[in-house]
């Protein structure tokens, strides 16, 4: 029962702790409602852990599968499993939520049963997105998070959020209904089925190959963001509370490069391989200049954000150059920066809270006053950097290895992130934290609580681990990468 | 010819409501004022009856009666099935705002059940005269009940501008109905279709009928370019007037496409599906577009009504049964959003007192998380974001286009229904994010209350279930007599 429901437990399980949660009612329980909604993503974090300890490694078929019918007149069916691609961000969903519940703990005083509520329910359709197997099951999890992240920008988010949270709303549900347009059009071709794998077996000539991959693309594109479709992202990022700016960052980015992988790679391998120039120009963009628009900002936030856009070049173009190199170097680097943007949209948010600014002149000299904290941040930043020895260093290697077979000029192009990323956030790290203390608000700084000890600390862990030690974080990707690979070979025409 | 004695017994129904109707018509004579609640519950008795008649009539197989004139048939069921229960909702939520405004008489009831036997007729409808009897039936009640309101200037003007265009529409309809008839030579809509199959498609006199019936359709139904009618009336009509209008009608309105366009001119169907193309587009476009610039809630309903008949029109276009019950999952969807949307309109308002801007529903959250929440998912719903249920029902209607290969008006279709999720957004934005100007509590009677919980709560919850409601939309079309 347990692990034939594994996955379905994995969802309903944080989305009905949203519904508890919510019946804690108004701030007078605002403690109740903080250890129930601690409860809820621990446990959900602990019933994740099995996905990866009991998963075989030696296939690249679909594991803990579900599937029964849910509306037979249009063969939906709700239909899960995960295979090697999913597994992690799964794991990285249940993990980040948990981080997001203990990073509020005591800044969230507005409210706080309807925020918990928004992250759980958030992080069960997060997980059903990267487990669905069923098109239409994919696209009402996709959907359906835009309504709690609406909410999250919206009521705990910046001065300028409900510009920020409309936009989010609008661009995003732009790019996806042409996503669903594709699906239902497959479901004609797919002789009257959503199932995903029969869309990944589905002849297709040629235009429709390009209209389709671009139709996805105007999903996926505007969730990685990938230029020049990113303005989105620095406002909702900016104005978003820090929880919300973790989740963000570190999932919802995701999703869209989990979507090229999972559809776009597979079902039109052809135009996948016919517009893999102009996939890669577009990464190459993101990459060198958004990394030039980063070096002139002034707002952490708003510097983290285009850093993680750029950072997601990396992603696209990995999945792009089609060896097995470049597909694992980009779903590490996803994982990996998981995990350091939301340990540097924390770092931010304990400023924040200090002092209710993210303007980096309004700092300088922090380390004087809070020099755990700063150490902390320095491994964040360096990990960003992709400093050997640090998770942001494999991912990026990788890609670069992989990108240096098909075009020496990828690679050159692609390593000066190396550089650029070093400059921006080096420079940032400079200007906040090291220097002579001039301002009074600076100099009544105090060092990170234990609070605060504890989520940076629960985020280096696996930045290190994952720098030195890869192999757990490959090996369990390989098998379903070769077996992606060779669907992309595999002409359709 | 010996007078064929018909068959009352698949008609009880519609009689069931009828004498009901001037049975309280006549009791309300007699009561005092302070008894006047015996109206209320007599019209709830009396739908819960027909409900139960019809229920009874379910295991009876399809025909007909009255000469050809009057069908029983799965969709006539369903339809009217729906309609007893959001006529139900309706009256539940009405009655304490009626009663604040003193528009809590008899006549308001009587007119209300026999514009739910017009209606009824309409679902039955086997034959022009009874599809016109039905229409008018409607009509008429609903010009009254707009003009409920004596004193008000603005439901004066409302009835009045729906009292005219309504009559130039009916007129239409009938005209187009009579070149039919100089046709065919026949009435009843089985007859005309076999006479239709018989003559050439391009018949340029048959076509010219034909544009008059869809124009009669598109008026009544309030798809654009013949949507002047619908802000005025929705704005200037009683809110509970609008709620009445704005829901079960166009389920009715289902019928008269299915009994006109289906069951007599579906040999046409060439002609009339570029016709509602048209339609349809148009109805997207200005209906999403327009309720942008809106201010007033009802106003901004309204228009949103507009676009969603052009939503509906794209699940009629492809002439399928798939496409049918695609539309007719629609417009009930469409249906129990707008009922629950103009009941939240009525519950924030209150004696004196009329929550008709979208402003007035500012820091709802702050006062109520529940019925923010509600609201929140009655405008997810429109926008038809998942996982509620307004996603499935825009997702049938697309579907059903794709599959006939229409693919740019699907892609159209979503276009639009992106620009239409800005306005309603607005409204969650300013229920959440703004502060709250009114602090006034919010009141209303307990099964207010709980109905309108169910009433949004359903469009969440239906989710698991929703293969059995297209399951039974499609018996629904594919049972038509």
């Amino acid at each position: 029962m347990f692990a034939e429901h594994l996955l379905s437990i994995c969802i309903w399980l944080p989305i009905v702790g949203g519904i508890v949660v919510l019946a804690t009612g108004g701030d007078q329980n605002a403690a109740a409602a903080r250890y129930l909604g601690l409860i809820f993503t621990i446990a959900t974090f602990i019933v994740t852990l099995p996905l990866y300890a009991d998963f075989n490694l030696h296939t690249s078929a679909m594991q803990f599968v579900e599937d029964r019918p849910w509306v037979d007149a249009f063969s939906i069916r709700y239909h899960l499993g995960i295979d090697g691609i999913s597994v992690l961000l799964i794991l990285l969903t249940s993990f980040c939520t948990v981080l997001v519940v203990i990073a509020g703990w005591s800044v969230i005083q507005k409210k706080v049963a309807q925020y918990l509520a928004a992250f759980l329910v958030m992080e069960g359709l997060m997980i059903g997105v990267f487990s669905a197997l069923d098109a239409i099951l994919f696209y009402v999890f996709w959907e359906s998070m835009l309504i709690p992240m609406f909410v999250i920008i919206g009521l705990w988010g910046g001065p300028n959020r409900v510009y920020a949270t409309i936009k989010f709303f609008l661009y995003t549900f732009l790019g996806s209904v042409l996503m669903l347009v594709a699906f239902i059009y497959l479901y004609y071709q797919a002789d009257r089925s959503f199932d995903i794998a029969t869309f990944h077996q589905v002849q297709l000539g040629m235009n429709a190959q390009i209209l389709i991959f671009f139709a996805l693309f105007a999903a996926f594109a505007v969730k990685i963001p990938m230029w020049p479709v990113h303005t989105w992202l620095p406002d909702a990022h900016t104005e978003a509370p820090t929880g919300g700016s973790v989740i963000l960052a570190a999932i919802l980015l995701k999703m869209g490069a989990y979507g090229f992988l999972r559809f776009s790679l597979p079902i039109v391998p052809d135009a996948s391989h016919q517009l893999a120039g102009f996939m890669i120009a577009l990464s190459l963009v993101a990459i060198v200049y958004i990394g030039l628009v980063t070096l002139m900002q002034t707002d952490m936030k708003k510097l983290i954000a285009y850093s993680s856009i750029a950072h997601m070049g990396f992603v696209t173009l990995g999945f792009f150059i089609f060896n097995p190199q470049g597909i694992e170097g980009g779903l590490v680097q996803m994982i990996s920066h998981g995990f350091i943007s939301s340990a540097l949209f924390l770092c931010v948010g304990v400023l924040y809270d200090r002092l209710h600014s993210r303007e980096i002149e309004d700092y300088g000299g922090v380390a004087n006053r809070m020099p755990v904290f700063a150490s902390f941040m320095m491994l964040f930043a360096l990990a960003n950097t992709g400093l050997p020895g640090t998770s942001g260093f494999v991912g990026e290697f990788l890609v670069i290895l992989g990108a240096y077979q098909v075009n020496v000029w990828y690679a050159v192009l692609a390593a000066t992130i190396l550089v650029l990323g070093a400059a921006y956030t080096l420079w940032m790290y400079k200007r906040v934290i090291f220097g002579a203390v001039t301002k009074d608000s600076v100099a009544a700084l105090e060092d990170a609580t234990p609070r605060e000890v504890l989520f940076l600390g629960l985020l280096a862990i696996p930045v290190l681990v994952m720098g030195l030690w890869p192999f757990p974080f490959l090996e369990v990707m390989h098998v379903s990468v070769d077996h992606l690979l060779e669907q992309v070979a595999t002409s359709k025409l | 010819m010996t007078p064929e004695i018909p068959n009352m017994w698949l008609a009880l129904p519609e009689i069931f409501v009828c004498a009901m109707g001037c049975l309280i018509l006549c009791v309300d004579l007699f009561v005092s004022k302070q008894a006047r609640m015996v109206i209320y519950w007599l019209s709830q008795v009396t739908l819960l009856g027909a409900a139960a008649l019809t229920l009874n009539l379910l295991m009876t197989p399809a025909g007909m009666t009255f000469s050809g004139m009057f069908v029983h048939d799965s969709l006539s069921n369903a339809i009217k099935l729906a309609t007893y229960l959001i006529v139900f909702f309706v009256f539940v939520y009405s009655r304490d705002y009626i009663r604040e405004r003193g528009m809590f008489r008899g006549e308001y009831f009587v007119l209300s059940l026999f514009g739910v036997v017009g209606m009824m007729i309409m679902a039955s409808a086997s034959h022009f005269l009874t599809l016109y009897l039905g229409l008018e039936l409607l009509a008429l009640s609903l010009y009254a009940m707009v003009a409920f309101q004596r004193d008000s200037a603005q439901a004066t003007e409302a009835a009045m501008k729906y009292f005219v265009l309504g009559a130039i529409s009916s007129g239409i309809l009938l005209y187009g109905m009579s070149i039919l008839y100089g046709l065919t030579g026949m009435l009843d809509i089985a007859g005309v279709r076999q006479a239709v199959a018989g003559m050439a498609a391009d018949d340029v006199v048959l076509i010219f009928g034909l544009v008059f019936v869809v124009v009669g359709i598109a008026f009544k139904l309030g798809a654009v370019p013949f949507h002047m009618w619908v802000p005025d009336v929705y704005h200037g009509a009683p809110t509970s007037v609008t709620l009445y209008i704005g829901t079960a009608p166009k389920i009715a309105g289902f019928a008269l496409v299915m009994r006109l366009l289906v069951g007599g001119l579906e040999d046409l169907a060439v002609s009339w599906q570029d016709m509602l193309t048209i339609l349809a587009v148009l109805s997207m476009a200005i209906g999403n577009v327009v309720a942008i610039a809106q201010s007033n809630i009802k106003r901004m309903l309204a228009y949103s009504s507009i676009s969603h008949m052009g939503f509906f029109f794209l699940g009629v276009v492809n002439a399928t049964p798939n496409g049918y019950s695609s539309a007719l999952f629609y417009v009930l969807v469409y249906a129990v959003m707008s009922l629950g949307a103009f009941g939240m309109i009525i519950l924030l308002s209150r004696s004196g007192f009329e929550a008709e801007r979208v402003d007035d529903f500012k820091g709802l959250n702050q006062r109520s998380p529940w019925y923010a929440f509600l609201m929140l998912l009655l405008m997810f719903s429109m926008a038809g974001a998942p996982p509620t249920i307004g996603f499935y029902a825009k997702l049938l209607v697309i579907q059903s286009v794709i599959e006939v290969g229409m693919i740019w008006l699907a892609i159209l279709a979503v276009l639009f229904a992106v620009i239409g999720a800005y306005y309603y957004i607005r409204v969650v934005k300013v229920m959440y994010f703004d502060d709250a100007e009114d602090t006034t509590p919010i009141t209303a009677s307990l099964d207010m209350r709980v109905l309108i919980g169910v009433n949004g709560l359903v469009l969440l919850l239906a989710m698991p279930w929703v293969g059995i409601i297209i399951d039974v939309c499609g018996r629904a079309v594919a049972g038509i007599y």
